[in-house]
């Protein structure tokens, strides 16, 4: 086995040719820049702008409800960290994080090297249901929870029922909620990291897969020595969006506590993101909402920048 | 017969490895499945049969085609036009994010040049921003240029797609084989030409995958359009299908779950999900043959 990861590593190491001419060079670094200049001016428009606009808004004062640009210094920030619900839904969210993110990612590729191993048309069906949930949006969400989560009506009930629970409130508690958030989320969200996980695979060279055959390896050898290292580059992908994108949680928390029946157990704001949310549209401050949304983003992006200098993920080898 | 699908299934995969594999597929399969099972069969229901019936029983075709007609009669279909707006939002939504994305995740992924570092930090950035700090400067931004309540105001922030240049990026920079450039480059190809002729016949799989997740994000997209338009003509289906069901009161606070007090449709908020979901089933189905029969197989090594 020992052979095997060696030889998948022992692959030639991809070499460019730099032309020694600089005239040479300076043309092709000028049809990259072509390459990319539409997509370099929608980010201005649609992303890095709007993205500066905000960090500018939290800095403006808007306690006269127009804003002033630069007067609120840090005032801003302290405020969100000064807030009592600050702690409250960032310690929700760490807990939401260690449970979400290596589950998350650790049942997506099991679930897509299982089906890889027999690719054909039942890996596609199971893949094609397991992405479907993915299409249903807010209104049958909010049904779907109430009605897979109420022992007396759900499909579950037997299962639900056989684990001790009697009614939807026993289940919804504010200890289970990150749990909930997560089967939620999984259920919504997983079937498309399934889809892009399998497409990677499908992406694995066929001679690779032969001469591991040839070498006698098993379908679980494959997986575990061969696939899953090749496709590393899309798990630090995923790794750097759930985590971020978990960060953000702001749908399930807000389905469940829209609710008048089921709220009594779940706080208006348990997450930043509902937290950014409430300063921007119940008070009014879209200072503090901007200075939070902001946090969020650095806290994503610190996790990003460990994972990408950690393994080098943006390296092309030389 | 027998001895055949022992050797297909179980050959290198072991008798015990089996049936694990598919126990572990048939826990999945039952938590992803039995729900969406469940909303199909929902609009049959009246109300009161939620709570009656099995959860998984059928309840009867005249209160299935009641609930779908309900939802198709508002305001004198107005969920057709709806429909419609999502569909042609999404399309050019689509092409325009491909249009953009494709080529700027194969420069990343393949041309060297200064900056190219920066680049991919930056679009790292912006996928990560938070959509509770995009939506007022997306607004103001879009209101100085007279786009909003326009469909552009829809369709042009979706174009932005950071996420399928990254996993463009990614794609190309584990599938494109370096050599095969190279000898391009050295037959006196340019840039463009390999491009257009090596880099993008290969993307076909890619294409698909990026397709779906693209009219996926966009279909689904309730918050953007939501701030951005306030003709209820121009609505695409997601808000418009929240104002139904703001306008009946189902789902709204106030409702009871209660089986006594039930008074509000679920069969309706069952159907207006299905018709949410139905046209993403369709093309993930489009884009998955796509990735199959792909030249996907036998680009990456390691």
């Amino acid at each position: 086995m020992a052979n095997l990861s060696i030889s998948v590593e022992d692959q030639p190491v991809k070499k460019v040719r730099l032309s020694s001419s600089r005239r040479y060079r300076n043309k092709r670094a000028g049809e990259a820049y072509l390459f990319l200049l539409p997509y370099i001016l929608f980010m201005l428009a649609f992303g890095l702008g709007p993205g500066i606009y905000a960090l500018i808004i939290s800095f403006a004062d808007y306690s006269s409800g127009l804003p002033r640009y630069f007067a609120a210094g840090i005032k801003n920030y302290l405020t969100v960290f000064k807030d009592p619900r600050f702690g409250f839904t960032f310690k929700n969210i760490g807990e939401f994080l260690l449970i979400s993110v290596p589950i998350g990612i650790a049942l997506v590729v099991l679930l897509a090297l299982l089906l890889h191993m027999r690719p054909g048309r039942v890996a596609s069906t199971l893949r094609t249901l397991f992405f479907i949930p993915g299409a249903a949006a807010g209104p049958a969400v909010v049904l779907l929870v109430i009605f897979m989560l109420t022992p007396n009506l759900s499909p579950f009930g037997f299962l639900l029922k056989s684990m001790g629970f009697k009614a939807f409130n026993d289940i919804i508690t504010p200890a289970s909620l990150a749990f909930i958030f997560l089967i939620m989320g999984f259920f919504v969200g997983a079937g498309m990291w399934i889809a892009i996980q399998y497409g990677a695979l499908e992406g694995i060279s066929s001679e690779v897969m032969e001469a591991a055959t040839m070498d006698g390896c098993n379908a679980w050898q494959k997986a575990l020595y061969i696939k899953l290292p090749l496709i590393r580059p899309y798990i630090i992908y995923q790794f750097i969006l759930i985590f971020a994108g978990n960060v953000q949680l702001f749908v399930e928390p807000q389905l469940l506590s829209n609710q008048t029946y089921i709220h009594a157990n779940v706080p208006l704001v348990w997450s930043p993101n509902q937290l950014a949310y409430s300063f921007a549209f119940d008070l009014g401050n879209f200072g503090a909402a901007a200075a939070l949304a902001l946090i969020m983003l650095l806290i994503g992006l610190g996790a990003s920048y460990l994972m990408v200098s950690w393994t080098g993920f943006f390296k092309i080898e030389n | 017969m027998m001895t055949r699908w022992f050797s297909r299934n179980v050959r290198d995969i072991g008798f015990l490895g089996s049936i694990l594999r598919w126990v572990i597929l048939l826990i999945f399969l039952i938590y992803f499945v039995i729900p969406m099972i469940w909303l199909l069969i929902a609009p049959s229901k009246a109300t009161i049969q939620f709570s009656n019936l099995n959860p998984l029983a059928f309840g009867s075709f005249a209160q299935y085609i009641a609930a779908w007609k309900n939802v198709f009669s508002y305001q004198n279909g107005e969920v057709f036009l709806w429909f419609r707006n999502s569909f042609f939002y999404v399309l050019y939504s689509l092409l325009g994010s491909l249009a953009i994305g494709i080529p700027a995740g194969y420069a990343l992924a393949i041309l060297r040049f200064p900056g190219r570092s920066l680049m991919l930090w930056l679009t790292l950035i912006t996928m990560l921003l938070p959509t509770s700090a995009l939506v007022l400067p997306l607004f103001m931004e879009l209101n100085l240029v007279h786009l909003v309540n326009t469909p552009w105001a829809v369709i042009l922030p979706a174009c932005f797609f950071p996420f399928g240049v990254y996993l463009t990026y990614i794609y190309y920079s584990s599938s494109l084989p370096s050599e095969l450039v190279d000898a391009a480059r050295v037959d006196g190809a340019s840039e463009f030409d390999i491009f257009i002729n090596i880099a993008l016949p290969l993307a076909k799989p890619l294409l698909g995958l990026l397709a779906f997740i693209s009219f996926n994000a966009n279909w689904n997209n309730y918050f953007g359009p939501y701030v951005l338009l306030n003709d209820d003509k121009l609505f695409t289906l997601p808000v418009g299908i929240q104002t139904v069901l703001g306008s009946t009161s189902a789902l709204q606070p106030g409702f009871n779950p209660n089986p006594g007090g039930i008074h509000f449709q679920y069969a309706e908020a069952a159907v207006a999900g299905l018709i949410m979901i139905v046209p993403v089933v369709i093309i993930f189905l489009l884009s998955q043959r796509y990735v199959i029969s792909g030249a996907f197989t036998g680009s990456v090594k390691g």
